[in-house]
């Protein structure tokens, strides 16, 4: 396993703390005029999406953090497991509800999504910026009203449910952005 | 490290406004006529140079001084200055009297936020200077460039007491560690200095304090963080060293001036031995510059101040980049 040396630490490392995978994603060099430089860094741990604040003497080393991020497209859901297939060498990954966290409100079979490996094991899943979903069912809503800034829950193919205006009905597709968990528009089909 | 993955497409422009040039311009215009009517002459002295200062934590540029123009790779070392330190004293041993200098001071590997590689070194020398008197020049120095009322002056042990809880002049290394342990930002190797400790508290707890209202000076650090000051006699003996903070940020660091070669030539010696034990390589001994202190430094105090990070503070902003025309990595 490569170690970086604190003369390597910049913006985008990804290293290993505690059998952690972390990104450094700032890194500040602080030296007093007379004495020892320190590098004050913040990692985010790419498991638990946590921030440590660390400060490192220079001089001092960490280890590379086998990571790598792959595409691949949802097979199918089976319980508590998401098997997931990498499109390359249709290879199936299985995360956790967990470890999924979110993402399976967003996600459908046959879409394609981004996972990062740590050793070999995916940690994380992250949907597409913008998904299209079939609304399954919603209250219907008053014929006419196309204002966007009344709206009501509705609920969609994957099973989670959003908040969308007032017009849409059940059978549209609707697009949400994924990063926000919000509704951007309806899908003309 | 400043932001170098998002690059913007034109890395030929400078890092800082030509607004923000012409702002860092009038204030070397403001510089220059404070040392002006001090009665201070300005000098210039070699950036490239057979020797420079041992330091245990500075890293000079090495350069081949070629002679032959189809072998430029084999000549005898130089280095490019980490500050104009030594030739300033071989003037002052040489009679000047009151000198200050303006221009540039290299050291490897240090970049970052309030760094970079090559910056521009205020450094000054005032014969007759103690530490009082030096360090009431800085503080009318900083107060003129930052348009300030009036110093604050704190001791190192007061400013210690007063952010951190402790002497650091009678605190056990041991306690001293688990401070630092508690913390839980960084983990001290066991091999650690007790200087390194100091400085990362001085840097994380201390430094970041300081300054808020306005200009604040340190002085009396411990004899271990001499560097070339003198060391007064004392329980605990101090250095007669003195460094100014502003909003945070380290802008200056003096000295009474250390007149004994002797010791000039130990301490030389004795960071060669740390850095040796860092795995680094020792540096030649300035053999000219201890020649000159053999031939008798005049008591004086001196100073060094980064002139990028004053401008950077005095335009009330938080990067380097801001305030100088290129960062080295665009250099």
């Amino acid at each position: 396993m490569a170690t970086y040396n604190t003369s390597d630490f910049r913006k985008g490392l990804k290293v290993q703390i505690d059998g952690d995978p972390y990104l450094m994603f700032e890194c500040n060099f602080v030296k007093p005029g007379k004495g020892n430089a320190f590098y004050k860094c913040k990692l985010r741990n790419l498991i638990r999406n946590t921030v440590l604040d660390r400060t490192y003497k220079g001089g001092e080393s960490l280890e590379s953090a086998d990571v790598e991020e792959i595409e691949v497209q949802f097979l199918y859901r089976q319980g508590d497991v998401f098997v997931f297939m990498d499109n390359k060498t249709y290879e199936q990954y299985e995360l956790s509800t967990e470890q999924i966290d979110d993402g399976w409100r967003f996600i459908k079979e046959g879409m394609n999504c981004s996972t990062t490996l740590y050793n070999g094991n995916p940690i994380t899943i992250t949907p597409p910026n913008h998904v299209e979903l079939t609304v399954e069912y919603c209250e219907p809503g008053a014929k006419g009203n196309t204002a966007t800034n009344v709206t009501k829950p509705v609920k969609v193919e994957t099973g989670a449910e959003f908040q969308a205006p007032a017009f849409i009905e059940t059978g549209n597709v609707i697009k949400i952005d994924t990063r926000t968990g919000e509704y951007v528009e309806r899908v003309r089909t | 490290m400043t932001d170098s993955t998002s690059q913007p497409p034109h890395d030929f422009l400078p890092t800082a406004s030509i607004a923000h040039l012409r702002f860092r311009a009038q204030l070397l215009r403001q510089l220059r006529r404070f040392f002006d009517s001090h009665g201070f002459d300005e000098v210039h002295t070699p950036v490239l140079s057979s020797e420079t200062i041992v330091d245990i934590h500075l890293e000079p540029f090495q350069v081949v001084r070629f002679a032959d123009p189809q072998n430029p790779a084999v000549g005898p070392i130089g280095y490019l200055q980490t500050s104009p330190e030594i030739h300033m004293k071989r003037l002052l041993v040489a009679g000047a009297h009151s000198i200050y200098q303006v221009g540039p001071a290299l050291r490897s590997g240090e970049s970052g936020m309030w760094h970079n590689t090559e910056f521009t070194m205020v450094e000054w020398y005032r014969r007759g200077d103690d530490l009082q008197s030096g360090m009431r020049l800085l503080a009318e120095l900083a107060e003129t460039l930052l348009s300030a009322e009036s110093t604050q002056f704190l001791s190192y042990q007061d400013a210690f007491e007063r952010h951190v809880d402790v002497n650091p002049h009678t605190i056990e290394t041991d306690d001293l560690r688990d401070i630092v342990i508690r913390t839980g930002q960084w983990s001290p190797p066991p091999s650690i200095r007790r200087d390194d400790l100091l400085e990362y508290l001085m840097s994380e707890r201390v430094q970041t304090q300081l300054g808020r209202d306005g200009p604040v000076i340190v002085f009396d650090y411990p004899a271990s963080q001499a560097a070339l000051a003198r060391v007064r006699d004392g329980q605990p003996p101090l250095a007669e060293r003195f460094e100014l903070f502003f909003r945070g940020i380290e802008l200056a660091n003096g000295y009474h001036e250390l007149g004994n070669a002797d010791e000039a030539e130990r301490r030389f010696r004795l960071a060669n031995e740390h850095r040796t034990f860092q795995g680094k390589p020792a540096l030649p001994l300035p053999t000219r510059f201890l020649a000159a202190m053999r031939h008798g430094l005049p008591s004086c105090a001196g100073t060094a101040l980064g002139f990028d990070r004053l401008a950077m503070l005095a335009l009330g902003f938080k990067d380097i980049g801001q305030a100088v025309p290129f960062l080295a990595d665009r250099a």
